[in-house]
């Protein structure tokens, strides 16, 4: 995966950082060519998923040894009718640049590299229901949706499918634009498949949204009411935003599992994802063990870098706990205030119909009229506190908690490579004594486990420090990442509080000429 | 000491002096030269509030033309219920007694402060302490200014301003506490309310002549109620704003320990949401409960008549059981023309009474509806400027 790792920056050519480490890293990276032949079936706008259809296309792609060195991936955003201007002044300085060069001269560059355009935005539905896909204006590399959530089948073993719709100028995709049914399971598969792969290589792999048996029961059920729409809004919202985080990593992009998840008409059925299937089971024992292994390790480091990031990102994780804590308090204070707010407008209704004094009580019913929009207003912000700040923060506590695991990695990595060492300290002790006490068949035994070993302490040692190398990468990524996302969702959240606060004064403004008018 | 006692005792040292300038309900009040009456300032220990009345006057019944004396709030309400209680002035609406000084909720939340101290960081810390000080500040202006209006209601009417006990409330420069009810007394107020709601189930069933009077009773009974309804509503309104106010508090005190990105603007927007909670309090809650009492006199002297019209009644039927037995004529003839006389008497002071309330009622919800919308609009456009500014310097990091 030489290639993908490299960014070209758009107009300036020369802020290119050498980067020696990353150079060694990308040559011995494990994750291989992506040499695919084969036909597929032409994608059309299929509709049924997991229908046994008994297809099974060669699902493989033609890559030349082109570099793909696309230096934007600007994800698809979807606004609402007021923001679109908006958002499409951020995108207005992108370009495209493709470029066929072969991967051993092309300068490697660091994560840090990335053009500050690169936003990813959740997006803030105007209503609770489904929203259609907005094709924006400028080009990008990549663009993914999540749309359409469809109730397929029912009872107890229906299920929701989204629909996942791509548009990319990509060559190794064989379309420009092209949608798949998934279902949630599918998504969770997509994760397993890219944990097991990439994240012993200390890759940060953006973790899917939870799991929530309430919430899909409701669903299945058939219950037709806000909450069961708003679930089913919110976990759309964060499946596109799972998929947008995942095509932006320039590796897992190069993975064939993304690919076929975008492009492949039918996935086949993941298993090991159900939460009380065997598999499941299993999980839940490996993490146990790797906590409590991961209380044990520590790594006597020269470089104090990962230590402090770690520590970092551990009380970083504590902060957006508490601020989500708080966000959601907030927005369980605003509904509360809403529905406050619609009890008095009624009762002010009632008082203006009961008053005598006729321009008072028209007064009076305006005022019900303005209290009620306030309302609307009321509830307009809630759904904005929670689409925009808690989502976010929802999101990057999941995230951190990766990064941790990356974290985690290198440090088993190490772990792995001490105890090479001291195994390989032990063969020497024993090729010592045999030495000593003249066995010359054991000792050709003993010698051979010596050169395995030190083979593999230095293959170890070579993994730790390529781990370590990407880690470090990948967190700089991370963090560049974070800190724009943090920044647009902040200034959209703000935004909306604005335009909340515009309508606010257009309300009282009309009410006031009513209020002087009393007499 | 723990930080618990810490924070009573802080609370007992609170000595807050303050100068009240805003009138938030009362309209057309203390502008008869003759006699004018104001709070200017103001202690508050503990649970006790001492206010300082201040008394300008023209008048030669006064002793000094310009003179200070302390009360407290248990001085008003004697006041008012020897107003109350006097016979002659049956036919007039007494203005409602000021309530009770409240520090109930912020005393609390002060005490959850403390107790949660060591969960927060020491600027989110000094934020919510800065918030609790100025609602406790907003609690004690508007009692302040409750106290202040019940006052210069009295001295702008003509005929309670001249009422004795008023005088020697305002002029009495030792402690009233002896005048004031001993615990026998209450008792028997507490009684007397009893039996007054007792009376009110009966007499407004009682027919009433006057169509003046069918009209306001009608009314006010309907509007006392909704009145009632709106205020309640009102404070769970502003409550459940404040509530948000203060999430915002603690939102950008977490993001600054974040330090994510500049969030004081979102800290100014704070203060501002907060500052929107209690002024909406301040306008809108305080007219509706202002006038929710205020109907309830109005209510208390629909009563007084009808109860005086129920007297003039029975004392008709006395006269005629009297005539019928031939005893004691003219002892029922004279108790029906006492009964007569009260029962005009307060019929037309009580239709001046109640048609002046009227108008008095709409002025002061006219004041404060504008107010409270210009306000509304002053603080939105505030929070637009101030999220303006906080978005453009976000963009352009």
């Amino acid at each position: 995966m030489a290639a993908s790792s490299r960014r070209n920056p758009p107009p300036l050519p020369g802020a290119e950082n050498q980067d020696p480490l990353s150079e060694m890293a990308d040559e011995d990276s494990d994750e291989g060519e992506d040499i695919f032949v084969g036909n597929s079936n032409p994608v059309a706008e299929a509709f049924q998923p997991d229908t046994a259809n008994g297809e099974e296309p060669a699902d493989l792609f033609s890559e030349a040894e082109t570099s793909t060195a696309a230096n934007s991936y600007i994800t698809n955003s979807k606004s609402n009718g007021v923001h679109s201007d908006n958002e499409n002044d951020l995108f207005a300085e992108v370009s495209v640049e493709l470029s066929m060069e072969n991967p051993s001269t092309t300068a490697k560059s660091s994560g840090a590299e990335f053009t500050p355009s690169l936003t990813l935005s959740a997006t803030q539905p105007e209503s609770m229901e489904q929203l259609e896909e907005e094709k924006d204006e400028d080009s990008f590399d990549m663009e993914v949706a999540v749309t359409n959530p469809e109730k397929i089948g029912d009872g107890m073993n229906a299920y929701m499918a989204y629909k996942v719709s791509t548009r990319t100028t990509l060559p190794m995709f064989r379309n420009r634009t092209f949608s798949v049914w998934r279902r949630f399971s599918d998504f969770l598969g997509l994760y397993e498949k890219l944990s097991v792969k990439h994240s012993l290589n200390g890759c940060i792999i953006p973790p899917p949204p939870e799991k929530s048996v309430v919430g899909m029961t409701k669903v299945k059920v058939g219950k037709d009411d806000s909450s069961s729409a708003d679930f089913v809004e919110r976990r759309r919202a964060a499946l596109e935003r799972y998929l947008q985080r995942v095509v932006c990593h320039p590796s897992l992009l190069q993975d064939p599992d993304v690919r076929e998840f975008l492009e492949r008409d039918e996935l086949p059925r993941a298993v090991g994802t159900h939460t009380l299937s065997g598999a499941g089971f299993l999980k839940m024992i490996n993490r146990a063990s790797d906590a409590v292994s991961k209380m044990t390790i520590k790594i006597s480091d020269s470089d104090a870098w990962f230590d402090n990031k770690l520590q970092e990102v551990e009380s970083e994780e504590l902060q957006l706990r508490k601020l989500h804590a708080v966000v959601d308090s907030l927005v369980n204070h605003r509904k509360e205030l809403c529905g406050n707010t619609a009890v008095f407008a009624k009762s002010m209704a009632m008082l203006g119909n009961s008053e005598d004094n006729t321009a008072l009580s028209r007064a009076l019913s305006q005022l019900a009229e303005v209290e009620d929009k306030m309302e609307t207003l009321h509830q307009e912000q809630a759904a904005s506190d929670f689409f925009i700040l808690a989502e976010l923060l929802a999101d990057y506590i999941r995230l951190l908690g990766a990064v941790r695991g990356c974290f985690e990695q290198r440090m088993k990595t190490w772990q792995r490579w001490q105890e090479a060492q001291s195994t390989l300290q032990k063969k020497r002790e024993v090729e010592a004594k045999l030495l000593w006490a003249n066995k010359p068949d054991k000792l050709q035994q003993a010698k051979e486990e010596i050169t395995e070993w030190e083979g593999k302490v230095t293959q170890y040692e070579r993994d730790f420090d390529r781990i370590s190398v990407t880690v470090r990468k990948e967190f700089l990524r991370f963090e560049k990442e974070k800190s724009n996302d943090f920044k647009s969702q902040i200034v959209k959240y703000l935004e909306s509080l604005l335009q909340s606060q515009q309508r606010h004064v257009k309300f009282w403004e009309a009410f006031l000429p009513e209020a002087k008018a009393i007499a | 000491m723990g930080p618990r006692s810490r924070h009573t005792a802080q609370e007992g040292d609170t000595l807050c002096l303050l100068e009240i300038n805003a009138r938030s309900v009362s309209v057309d009040l203390n502008n008869d030269a003759s006699l004018l009456i104001d709070i200017p300032d103001a202690l508050c220990e503990r649970d006790k509030v001492k206010f300082t009345v201040h008394t300008k006057t023209t008048l030669s019944s006064f002793q000094k033309p310009d003179f200070s004396v302390p009360r407290q709030h248990e001085d008003f309400i004697w006041l008012h219920d020897a107003l109350v209680e006097t016979e002659d002035y049956a036919g007039l609406i007494i203005p409602p007694a000021p309530p009770k000084p409240d520090f109930e909720s912020p005393r609390e939340k002060m005490h959850k402060l403390g107790e949660g101290e060591a969960t927060m960081t020491k600027e989110e810390y000094t934020k919510m302490k800065q918030e609790l000080e100025a609602e406790y500040l907003a609690v004690f202006k508007k009692t302040v200014q409750v106290h202040e209006v019940f006052l210069q209601r009295l001295s702008s009417h003509p005929i309670l301003s001249k009422d004795r006990n008023f005088q020697i409330f305002l002029e009495y420069d030792q402690d009233l506490s002896v005048r004031r009810k001993n615990a026998k007394e209450t008792f028997g107020s507490f009684f007397k309310n009893m039996v007054k709601s007792a009376d009110e189930v009966i007499i407004s069933g009682i027919k009433e002549v006057d169509d003046f009077f069918e009209q306001e009773k009608t009314f006010l009974l309907d509007y006392s109620s909704k009145i009632k309804d709106s205020t309640a509503r009102a404070e769970k309104m502003t409550r459940s704003h404040k509530n948000v106010a203060d999430d915002y508090i603690h939102i950008s005190a977490t993001l600054n320990s974040l330090s994510v990105d500049d969030n004081t603007a979102l800290k100014k927007f704070t203060n501002v949401e907060g500052r929107v909670a209690s002024d909406e309090e301040l306008k809108l809650t305080e007219l509706l409960r202002y006038y929710m009492l205020d109907i309830q006199a109005a209510k208390d002297l629909l009563y007084r008549r009808a109860r005086a019209l129920a007297d003039y009644e029975n004392s008709n039927k006395a006269l005629d059981k009297a005539r019928l037995k031939s005893k004691d004529i003219t002892q029922a003839e004279e108790h029906q023309q006492q009964c007569l006389q009260k029962f005009d008497k307060l019929s037309e002071s009580g239709k001046r009474e109640l048609t002046s309330f009227k108008g008095r009622r709409v002025v002061a919800f006219r004041k404060n509806l504008i107010e409270m919308a210009e306000l509304e609009i002053k603080h939105a456009k505030n929070n637009m400027a101030l999220l303006q500014g906080c978005i453009e310097l976000l963009k352009s990091n």
